[in-house]
């Protein structure tokens, strides 16, 4: 490595360097904003008042970085065995199959009973969809990053497919489901209209709570059980794994599964806690956002649910700014997105030894 | 199905299978030379939105495909720089130029067109327009020829220079020096770096021309194919030139061959809707759908076999 004798300290590694990266990606932004023509500071205020300054945009904010915790984690503990799961926007489609044919065709079960159930559909739909890809690398030798990339198309046509010939009422023009009722998850304004409180319209539901408890459930799985011991040792050198008497190539299945159960979660949260229909592209490129938020995280869940809400913050953020200046568009945040990927993920060689040169310094 | 479509769709497959071929190209050249390149649809689209930006500003194809080139030299060289100066991981950067690219486009057009992210049409003068052979006009009267004289006739220029393109990477990797080179430094790099050869210059060159390649690409497609640009126009075409790429096993001709195919399926696709195999209609989406399909099923090695240069990925590291 080139990071030579300097070991970084966590928080450099963990709190500085994703810092650094987020004010170069902020400041490229900040220089295409000047080049439209407009402040970035002033920009950056109605940004940070958007998402931050209501509790309307608090509850937006929330609401995407639900999305983002799911996907985040999906591709982390992917990155932990190893693997590039580009496919997380593919999984988190197909598990939306999952959502809605359980939540039509058990709607005659009360809610307890449905939600439940059709939260494992959408985790088992996403997981076989990332499965396969899996079982291609591992068995067959295919490539995980082409495969996963081919079965987001196949995944788009599809669903296509299936929303209009299956799911569309023939009285319906719009290329979607009937409405799922009985799998209903509440969002907060429902939960606090029961408690007499008034509060404003609003996309954020329990799901969030789920997104927790899928960080700590993440946490747990890979750094307290036997399995996340596995699938670290095979993503740090799957070689000497074998003579610890771990197979990478059932590692790489179940990693990968795992991966696309957490995508599919996103489905609960956008088909049954926000559209309570099946839509076509509901995802909507969440997947990718998931590979931002996963490296700005350093694959940690609590990096992860951290920096979720700061693209949720963005997201939030983008739409007001677009709202306020219809010159920026709300495409601003694939930018951040995009430099963000490529400063943290792309160029972590470049930032990593300058520090650890910098740091080695100071200990002499 | 009616077979007098036939010369119809053909043509479409011509029309639709160039910017297929050209990114196909740009992959094959970078991914010898040991550079994978995810961010073909990005640099694609970032020349496609220059392409018609400039077209519309300057009202000339021509200073368009020029500014397409060189925006897609840019993002080419960005890829090239981390992958090659940085050794950071190849797919990362292609996935963050991918979205580089369609964020910027969107961002840009619309600051600069105000129609969210579309660029004004383009008129005939300012595009590049379907050529008619000489002689096309009176054999398209013969009953047989003139069928194909109706899918060879009538391509712009760029769809004529891209079947001469596919010969000359063929030839140069094949019979050149510099191919040789080249498909060495995707093999063993260090066999190369030994023999006293600059690795990084060769990488460098390989994503120059990959670049250039995207740029005619990204060109042919706002300003041949339709005439402005519209958000996320490329719709994958650099994804399924990877696709054509695995295909064609990392080879010019049968790269062509594959993006012959894919072109189809897109042309067919455009014009079956609602086609029938005796009582089953074929879905069309299922046509979209196959050259996806028949990637994985390729790379999973249920036909043929497809492999890859030996070093590609991989970030060369002098030894000292």
């Amino acid at each position: 490595m080139a990071a030579g004798r300097g070991e970084l300290p966590a928080w450099v590694d963990m709190g500085l360097i994703p810092f650094l990266n987020l004010v170069v990606a902020l400041f490229v932004a900040g220089l295409v904003v000047v080049i439209i023509g407009e402040s970035p500071f002033e920009s950056l205020g109605i940004m940070l008042n958007g998402a931050l300054g209501s509790i309307k945009g608090w509850s937006y904010l929330l609401y995407y970085a639900t999305n983002f915790v799911f996907m985040g984690l999906a591709v982390a503990v992917a990155f932990h065995a190893g693997l590039f799961n580009i496919g997380c926007e593919g999984q988190a489609y197909i598990a939306g199959l999952g959502a809605t044919i359980i939540g039509l065709g058990l709607e005659f079960l009360p809610w307890f009973i449905v939600i439940p159930i059709a939260m494992v559909a959408s985790m088992a739909f996403g997981a076989l969809w990332a499965w396969i890809p899996g079982y291609l690398q591992a068995k067959r030798g295919s490539h995980i990053v082409i495969t996963t990339i081919m079965f987001n198309f196949i995944a788009a046509s599809l669903m296509v497919y299936l929303i209009n010939n299956f799911f569309r009422p023939v009285t319906r023009m719009a290329v979607e489901s009937r409405e799922i009722t009985g799998a209903y998850i509440l969002n907060f304004r429902e939960i606090a209209r029961l408690f007499d409180i008034r509060m404003p319209s609003t996309p954020l539901n329990l799901t969030v709570f789920v997104s927790m408890f899928a960080a700590w459930a993440v946490w747990y799985l890979l750094w307290r059980t036997e399995l996340g011991y596995e699938i670290r040792a095979v993503g740090a050198n799957s070689a000497a794994a074998v003579y610890a008497g771990i197979k990478p190539d059932r590692i790489t299945m179940i990693a990968m599964a795992i991966s696309g159960g957490l995508a599919g979660l996103m489905a609960v949260n956008e088909v049954l806690g926000v559209q309570h229909r099946l839509l076509l592209e509901f995802v909507g490129g969440a997947g990718f956002v998931g590979i931002a938020v996963a490296l700005m995280g350093r694959s940690h869940p609590i990096g992860i649910v951290l920096s979720a809400m700061l693209f949720g913050l963005l997201y939030q953020g983008g739409t007001e700014l677009s709202f306020a200046k219809p010159l920026i568009s709300r495409d601003m945040i694939v930018v951040i997105q995009g430099l963000v990927i490529f400063f943290m993920g792309a160029l972590e060689h470049a930032f990593r030894p300058a520090l650890a040169a910098i740091f080695v310094r100071l200990e002499d | 199905m009616d077979l007098s479509l036939l010369p119809e769709i053909l043509a479409s497959t011509i029309r639709l299978s160039v910017p297929l071929v050209l990114a196909c190209l740009a992959g094959l050249w970078s991914e010898k030379s040991g550079i994978v390149d995810i961010g073909l649809e990005g640099k694609m689209l970032a020349a496609a939105f220059a392409a018609a930006a400039s077209a519309s500003y300057f009202q000339s194809a021509w200073i368009g495909l020029a500014i397409a080139m060189l925006v897609s030299l840019c993002f080419a060289l960005v890829h090239g720089y981390a992958a090659i100066n940085q050794r950071g991981d190849q797919v990362v950067s292609g996935v963050a130029i991918n979205m580089l690219a369609a964020g910027l486009a969107v961002v840009l057009g619309n600051t600069w067109f105000r129609e969210g992210g579309r660029t004004p049409a383009l008129p005939d003068t300012a595009r590049f327009m379907p050529i008619n052979l000489p002689g096309a006009q009176i054999l398209s009267q013969v009953p047989v020829l003139g069928g194909l004289v109706k899918i060879v006739s009538g391509h712009s220029i760029l769809t004529y220079a891209t079947v001469l393109l596919v010969p000359l990477t063929a030839w140069a990797l094949a019979r050149t020096r510099f191919g040789l080179r080249l498909r060495a430094v995707g093999e063993n790099p260090h066999a190369v770096d030994t023999a006293g050869i600059s690795v990084a210059r060769l990488r460098y060159q390989a994503v120059i021309i990959a670049g250039i390649l995207c740029g005619i690409a990204g060109a042919f497609i706002s300003t041949s194919l339709s005439a402005s640009f519209v958000r996320d126009m490329t719709a994958g075409r650099g994804f399924m030139a990877l696709a054509a790429l695995i295909f064609a096993n990392w080879r010019a001709w049968p790269a062509l061959y594959a993006c012959l195919l894919f072109g189809f399926l897109q042309a067919a696709g455009n014009y079956m809707q609602g086609a029938h195999i005796g009582n089953f209609e074929i879905p069309v989406q299922f046509i979209i759908m196959l050259p996806y399909l028949l990637t994985v099923i390729l790379l999973a090695g249920f036909i043929g076999k497809s492999i890859p240069p030996r070093a590609s990925g991989l970030p060369y590291t002098k030894d000292r």
